[in-house]
C-alpha cells in the first residue's frame, strides 16, 4: 500500500512565475511527513505538484521528476487522474459535496469513476473508511442525511473518509487543520497517527506543535522575499528540525525570530 | 407614505427621565405626512370641480402639492436634515407609484376584458368552422405547447453546452468570441430570427413555407443566448473546491462536470431554463412568418400551419370578421391565458429553485 516518494530538482511555476525552485527531497512510507513555513513560500503548491492537482490552475506546469516506487508521475503517457487515485488529498476547508449524502460522499470515489460494486460491498467500504477516520460512531444513524449537516471538524473527517475509500498510497493534507478547534484538530491528529500504519502522509501546517507532535520528517520551506522563488530550506528528522537545525533560517523560523 | 425615523431623541422616548438632561427635538406628528397629502388631495378635488381637468393631471398636481406641503412643513419645525429625508422619501415612494401604474393598469385592463370568456368552451373548441360567438383556443394553446416544447428541446442543450464549454474549457480567443456572439445575439430582434428561420427552410422547402418548427427554430435563436446567459452565471457560482475535491479523488473531469458541477448548480438551471422559456413563449412576430395560423387543430409541427397563442390573438384583434366584439373578447381572454402561463412559468421558478436547492439539513 504506501509507497515512497523521490522528488527530485523540481521546479515548480505559474505561468511564467517560478514559484517553487529546486526542491529535492524523500519522503518515506508509512510515516508522517509535515511541511511547515512561512505563508507564500511553496508549501502547498508543492503539495499539490505531488498529486498533479498543480496543473489544473491555467498556465501551472512543473518541471523536474516525481517518482513513486520507480514510477515517474510526470513522465510520458502517465495519465493525471491516475495519479489522482494513487495519491488522495485532503483540503484545508472541508469540501464535502453538498449535494450528496454522508453515505455517498464516502461511496463518491467509486460512483463517481462508475466503479461496479456490490451494494453490500460498498456498505462494507463506507464502514470501513469511516471507521478509519474515526466518524463512524458519530455518524451510523444518519448516513443518508446530508453531509453538510455535520460540523466543521466532522466535515473534514468525512473528507478524510473519502479520500480512504478509494484506497490511495499516499495521502496528501493541506492544511487540513486550520479551519477547526483545538478538540477537532486533536482527533484530526490523532486519526494521522492511526492513518500512517497503512499510508503515506504528507501534510503542510502552519502550527509547529502539530508538525512536532505528529511527523517523523519535517521539510522547512522558506522564501527570500516577494517575487523570489520558495525553496527547501532544510529536510531532516521532526526531532533535529526542533531540538538543532542545521539551517539558521530554520532556527530562526521555528523560535519566532523571524521577520 | 413617510412614517417617522426612530424616535430615540424625543421626550416619549425609551430615555429614563433623571438621567441627565435630555435632548429636546422638535418633530412633526406622526399624522402629518398624512395630513399634508389629505390637504393636497382635498385642493386638488376643488380645483377640479372648478376647471375641468383630467384625472391623472389631479392625481400628478395632488402628490407634487403634497411634497411641497410636507416639506416646508417639516423644513419649518424640523430643520433641513430632517426636511431633506422626507422629500427624498416622497420622491422615492412617487416613482415607486409611477412605475406601477402602467403594470396595475394592464393587468387591470387584460383581466376585464378577458375574464368573461375565460370559459369551458375557450379551453376546448378550436375555431374550425366558428363564425361570430363562441369558439376557443385550444388550437392555439396547444400550438404554443407544442412549439415552446420544441423549442426547449433544440435550445437547452446548445445553450447549457455552451455555458459548460465557458466556464469549465474555455480560454483565450475562442471564449471570448462566443461570448461576444452571445452578447450579440441577447439583442437580436425577435422578427430578424424569424425572417432567418423562415429563410432557411424556405431554402429548402421552397417560399411560402409554413411549419411549426420552423417556429420553434426561431424562438431557439431567441432563446439560446438567455440559456447560456442564465447557465453560465449559475456554473460560476459553483465552488471550485468541489471540482478539486473531485479530481483529488481521481475523478476524471468530463465526469466530474456530469456528476458534480451540474448537480450542485441544478436548482440554478432549472430556474433559467424557466424564465428562458417564458421569455419566448409570447412572441409573436417570428412565428408570424414562420408558422402561420390556423382555425384547426393541428399538433404535427412538421405539417402545415399552426395555431399560437399570440399569433391568434394578433389575427382575432386585427381581422375579427362581422360583427368583430366576439372576436375582439377571445384576443383578450387569449392574452389573458398568456399572461397566466407566464405567471406559471415564474411560480414554477421559484419552487424548483426551493425544491433543487442542496439541503442543509442541520
Amino acid at each position: 500500500m504506501a509507497k515512497r516518494i523521490d522528488v527530485s530538482d523540481l521546479n515548480i511555476y505559474y505561468g511564467s512565475f517560478l514559484a517553487v525552485q529546486d526542491v529535492t527531497v524523500s519522503i518515506e512510507p508509512r510515516s508522517v511527513t509535515a511541511l511547515i513555513g512561512p505563508s507564500g513560500c511553496g508549501k502547498s503548491t508543492f503539495l499539490r505538484s505531488i498529486n498533479r492537482m498543480h496543473e489544473v490552475l491555467p498556465g501551472a506546469r512543473v518541471e523536474g521528476k516525481v517518482i513513486m516506487d520507480g514510477q515517474d508521475l510526470y513522465g510520458p503517457g502517465v495519465d493525471p487522474v491516475d495519479v489522482r487515485r494513487q495519491i488522495g488529498m485532503v483540503f484545508q476547508r472541508p469540501n464535502p459535496f453538498p449535494t450528496m449524502s454522508i453515505y455517498d460522499n464516502v461511496a463518491a470515489g467509486l460512483r463517481l469513476n462508475n466503479k461496479k460494486i456490490s451494494k453490500s460491498d460498498l456498505d462494507g467500504l463506507v464502514e470501513r473508511s469511516l471507521r478509519g477516520a474515526n466518524l463512524w460512531t458519530e455518524v451510523k444513524d444518519r448516513l443518508g442525511r446530508p453531509a453538510s449537516g455535520l460540523s466543521g471538524g466532522q466535515q473534514q473527517r468525512l473528507c478524510i473518509a473519502r479520500a480512504i475509500a478509494v484506497e490511495p498510497d499516499v495521502l496528501l493534507m493541506d492544511e487540513p487543520a486550520s479551519a477547526l478547534d483545538p478538540i477537532s484538530t486533536l482527533a484530526i491528529e490523532d486519526l494521522m497517527t492511526e492513518l500512517k500504519e497503512r499510508f503515506t502522509i504528507v501534510i503542510v501546517t502552519h502550527n509547529m506543535q502539530q508538525a512536532a507532535r505528529v511527523s517523523e520528517q519535517t521539510g522547512f520551506f522558506n522564501i527570500a522575499g516577494a517575487g523570489q522563488p520558495g525553496r527547501l530550506i532544510e529536510f531532516n528528522p521532526t526531532e533535529k528540525i526542533f531540538s538543532n537545525p542545521d539551517q539558521k533560517a530554520t532556527e530562526d523560523y521555528i523560535s519566532g525570530r523571524f521577520g | 407614505m413617510t412614517t417617522s425615523p426612530m424616535r430615540v431623541d424625543s421626550p416619549t422616548g425609551s430615555t429614563p427621565s433623571g438621567r441627565g438632561p435630555v435632548r429636546q427635538t422638535r418633530r412633526l406628528p406622526r399624522w402629518a405626512a398624512a395630513a399634508s397629502f389629505a390637504a393636497a388631495i382635498v385642493v386638488a378635488l376643488l380645483l377640479g370641480q372648478l376647471r375641468d381637468t383630467h384625472i391623472a393631471l389631479l392625481a400628478l398636481g395632488a402628490v407634487a402639492l403634497g411634497t411641497v406641503l410636507l416639506y416646508s412643513l417639516s423644513r419649518a419645525v424640523e430643520g433641513p436634515r430632517r426636511a431633506t429625508d422626507r422629500l427624498t422619501t416622497c420622491l422615492v415612494y412617487s416613482a415607486f407609484g409611477l412605475a406601477m401604474v402602467p403594470l396595475v393598469s394592464l393587468i387591470v385592463e387584460v383581466v376585464r376584458r378577458g375574464a368573461p370568456r375565460l370559459d369551458g368552451e375557450f379551453f376546448s373548441w378550436s375555431l374550425l368552422g366558428v363564425v361570430g360567438e363562441g369558439g376557443g383556443a385550444y388550437h392555439a394553446i396547444m400550438g404554443t405547447l407544442v412549439i415552446t416544447g420544441l423549442t426547449t428541446l433544440i435550445a437547452v442543450p446548445i445553450g447549457l453546452m455552451t455555458a459548460i464549454y465557458l466556464v469549465e474549457y474555455g480560454t483565450g480567443r475562442l471564449k471570448r468570441t462566443i461570448t461576444f456572439l452571445v452578447d450579440v445575439m441577447t439583442g437580436i430582434p425577435s422578427i430578424v430570427a424569424g425572417l432567418f428561420a423562415y429563410a432557411l427552410f424556405a431554402l429548402f422547402l421552397g417560399p411560402g413555407v409554413r411549419l411549426g418548427i420552423a417556429g420553434a427554430v426561431a424562438l431557439a435563436v431567441l432563446m439560446i443566448p438567455v440559456v447560456v446567459r442564465s447557465a453560465e452565471e449559475v456554473l460560476k457560482l459553483v465552488p471550485n473546491e468541489l471540482r478539486e475535491a473531485a479530481y483529488a479523488l481521481g475523478v476524471p473531469k468530463w465526469r466530474t462536470i456530469v456528476k458534480v458541477v451540474i448537480p450542485t448548480a441544478m436548482a440554478g438551471l432549472a430556474t433559467g431554463v424557466t424564465l428562458a422559456i417564458a421569455r419566448v413563449i409570447g412572441e409573436t412576430a417570428p412565428l408570424l412568418v414562420t408558422v402561420g395560423i390556423a382555425n384547426a387543430t393541428n399538433f404535427d409541427p412538421f405539417d402545415g400551419r399552426m395555431a399560437t397563442l399570440p399569433v391568434y390573438a394578433y389575427y382575432q384583434l386585427t381581422q375579427p370578421g362581422v360583427p368583430p366584439e366576439f372576436a375582439i373578447d377571445r384576443a383578450w381572454t387569449a392574452a389573458l391565458v398568456l399572461i397566466l402561463i407566464v405567471m406559471g412559468l415564474n411560480v414554477m421558478a421559484r419552487l424548483i429553485s426551493r425544491f433543487f436547492a442542496p439541503t442543509t439539513g442541520r
